[in-house]
């Protein structure tokens, strides 16, 4: 909280800016902006077809927005390909878990180690000393971030065998793999039971508190969004409905209308 | 997920390393291929180390397309194409150029990494049974490019080209057959090696992202369309070197030597060695040398059908492959220690 608050000064470190995206006709987003700033979390709330996966899938890239820019860092990212976003610091989890399965949970974070090594396919096929050393400096890395996320005991094995909730630490470990700026977490809850997403939420908290991580989080879970986000932004038919703290959004009254009141949470 | 693959992903708890047996074998068991590979030609005749050679050639285009298929998951039936090129490539400069033949094979390499790179530039457009449809005219194509007319002064049209096979150099005392074969073999185990490391690489897992979780991996970094096609260039590099040295093997190259038969072939080679299990490239390979051979002896009339029945037959029981008789061969052989 109070980091975030310190922070709003200052330029943001992820700002969305004036974002539409149409699809043929069907206005998925209208003219969203949000400011994200260093060391929050962030949570984007809406009820199902909001537009919180367009969203999401415009900061990674997978859609171009219709009008409107996103600018990370001052910068516009909106001419960057799809893998050249992991190098400007912004990592991603996926909704339904999109690990690659037939490789072990360690071949998987490294993987996530793509954007910050660099090698060719000349000097991979002679093992060269340096592509040894790299891959010794990145096992290091690896290591330690599965034991940070405590997967040390599955590291060799393949990741289509583990539980869902083993998978999404695995995927959440190959993000942080890349050293983030900002990690983007889509629906981190779905799938998780009521005491999974407790500890999930106190991960995502030790997660932007010890690791200096800016967090978005898209979540269905209301519970774990208004007990972990800092700031909030409700989506509604596209269209920004409430922004400000939980507490704030929590009693906006469109809010209510369209998203807390239809649920008995 | 299948018994075979679990052990090959559980068994290596220990290992620092990407699990390496899960695309390798041991460093004993490869010991004691070698030195088979090694004494064998000592004790037999001219001709089946004719045949070694191309064991290993084969095992070479084998690997090449294990490491387009069971690497980075994409299909081809065009392999006899890369292979033709290679073939031709050296046949070409050696005949009219007199360049050394073993100079010939990175150059192939080289032409046919090009060449292959090019390919795989609209074939990114393409996946699964299209891919494998845009190479299979690929390799319809090739026998009647090499057939055009102008080309004919280089590729001798119809007609090939004959190869002269080299002697044994530093005044080494074996047969033509027998030097080639080492000269192969050397070629072959090398060839090998850079696989193996170019597999377990940063180059290697990205690969193998790429043919798990497109979307995925482009999220980590992963320039999708690049490594596609660097996939298709290094499978084509290396099938091109075994079209080289086949030609050299075989002393002549042709047109119809390369029909999509071959290509065909070499997909059932990988199929039978084991999908992404590179030692199984040298067991396909053998699969599609010897079999129709034992299907002749069986009956001459229907060796087509009584080579189908053999195949349908190893599917059936293994359809691993001899990753699966391998993995099959360790659980037996830890059992027995046990007792």
């Amino acid at each position: 909280m109070t980091q975030a608050q310190l922070a709003q000064g200052t330029s943001p470190l992820l700002a969305v800016r004036d974002v539409s995206v149409v699809f043929g006709g069907i206005v998925a987003l209208n003219g969203i902006s949000f400011d994200m700033h260093k060391g929050q979390i962030l949570g984007l709330i809406g009820p199902n077809g909001a537009g919180k996966t367009t969203l999401f899938n415009c900061l990674s890239r997978l859609y171009q927005p219709s009008s409107g820019d996103i600018l990370m860092e001052g910068a516009s990212i909106l001419r960057r390909p799809p893998h050249r976003i992991a190098e400007i610091g912004i990592g991603r989890t996926f909704q339904n878990v999109a690990l690659f399965p037939n490789l072990s949970v360690m071949d998987n974070v490294r993987v996530g180690t793509h954007a910050r090594t660099s090698s060719d396919i000349i000097s991979d096929s002679l093992r060269l000393a340096w592509v040894r050393r790299s891959e010794t400096d990145m096992n290091r890395k690896v290591h330690e971030i599965l034991s940070y996320l405590d997967l040390e005991d599955v590291a060799h094995t393949t990741v289509s065998g583990l539980p869902f909730g083993t998978q999404k630490r695995v995927e959440l470990a190959r993000a942080l793999a890349a050293d983030p700026k900002i990690l983007l977490l889509d629906e981190p809850a779905g799938g998780l039971n009521h005491e999974e997403v407790y500890v999930l939420g106190d991960l995502i908290r030790r997660i932007r508190d010890e690791r200096h991580m800016t967090v978005l989080l898209v979540e269905h879970h209301m519970g774990l969004v208004m007990s972990i986000a800092d700031h909030v932004v409700a989506l509604n038919f596209g269209k920004k409905l409430a922004e400000g703290t939980p507490s704030q959004v929590q009693a906006d009254p469109d809010v209510i209308k369209a998203y807390l009141g239809s649920k008995d949470q | 997920m299948s018994a075979a693959e679990e052990v090959v992903a559980e068994g290596h708890e220990a290992v620092e390393a990407v699990p390496k047996r899960a695309m390798t074998l041991g460093t004993g068991t490869s010991l004691v291929v070698l030195a088979a590979l090694i004494i064998a030609p000592v004790f037999v005749k001219n001709f089946i180390i004719f045949q070694m050679t191309m064991l290993l050639i084969y095992g070479l285009a084998v690997l090449a397309l294990n490491i387009l298929t069971g690497g980075s998951g994409q299909f081809s039936l065009g392999q006899s194409a890369f292979y033709a090129v290679g073939a031709y490539t050296t046949a070409v400069l050696m005949e009219h150029f007199n360049v050394n033949y073993a100079l010939t094979l990175p150059i192939a390499g080289v032409v046919c990494f090009g060449f292959g790179f090019l390919f795989g530039q609209p074939a990114l457009r393409l996946s699964g049974v299209y891919l494998a449809l845009a190479t299979f005219a690929l390799a319809t194509a090739m026998p009647q490019l090499l057939k055009l007319n102008f080309l004919e002064h280089w590729t001798g049209g119809v007609q090939g080209l004959v190869v002269t096979k080299p002697d044994a150099p530093f005044g080494l005392k074996m047969s033509q057959d027998m030097w080639l074969y080492y000269f192969t073999l050397v070629v072959t185990i090398a060839i090998y090696i850079f696989a193996v490391n170019l597999l377990r690489s940063r180059s290697g897992r990205a690969f193998m992202a790429i043919r798990d979780n497109e979307i995925a991996a482009s999220a980590m970094g992963v320039d999708v369309a690049l490594y596609k096609t660097l996939a298709f260039g290094v499978s084509a590099a290396i099938t091109g070197i075994a079209g080289s040295l086949g030609a050299i093997a075989v002393q002549f190259v042709a047109p119809d030597s390369y029909t999509i038969t071959l290509a065909i072939s070499l997909f059932l080679g990988m199929v039978v060695g084991g999908v992404g299990w590179l030692p199984g490239s040298i067991v396909g390979a053998a699969f599609i040398i010897f079999v129709p051979n034992i299907a002749e002896g069986i009956s001459k009339g229907l060796s087509g059908a009584v080579f189908g029945v053999l195949l349908f037959l190893v599917i059936y029981l293994v359809p691993h492959g001899a990753r699966q008789v391998a993995i099959l061969g360790q659980q037996l052989a830890g059992k027995l220690r046990k007792n």
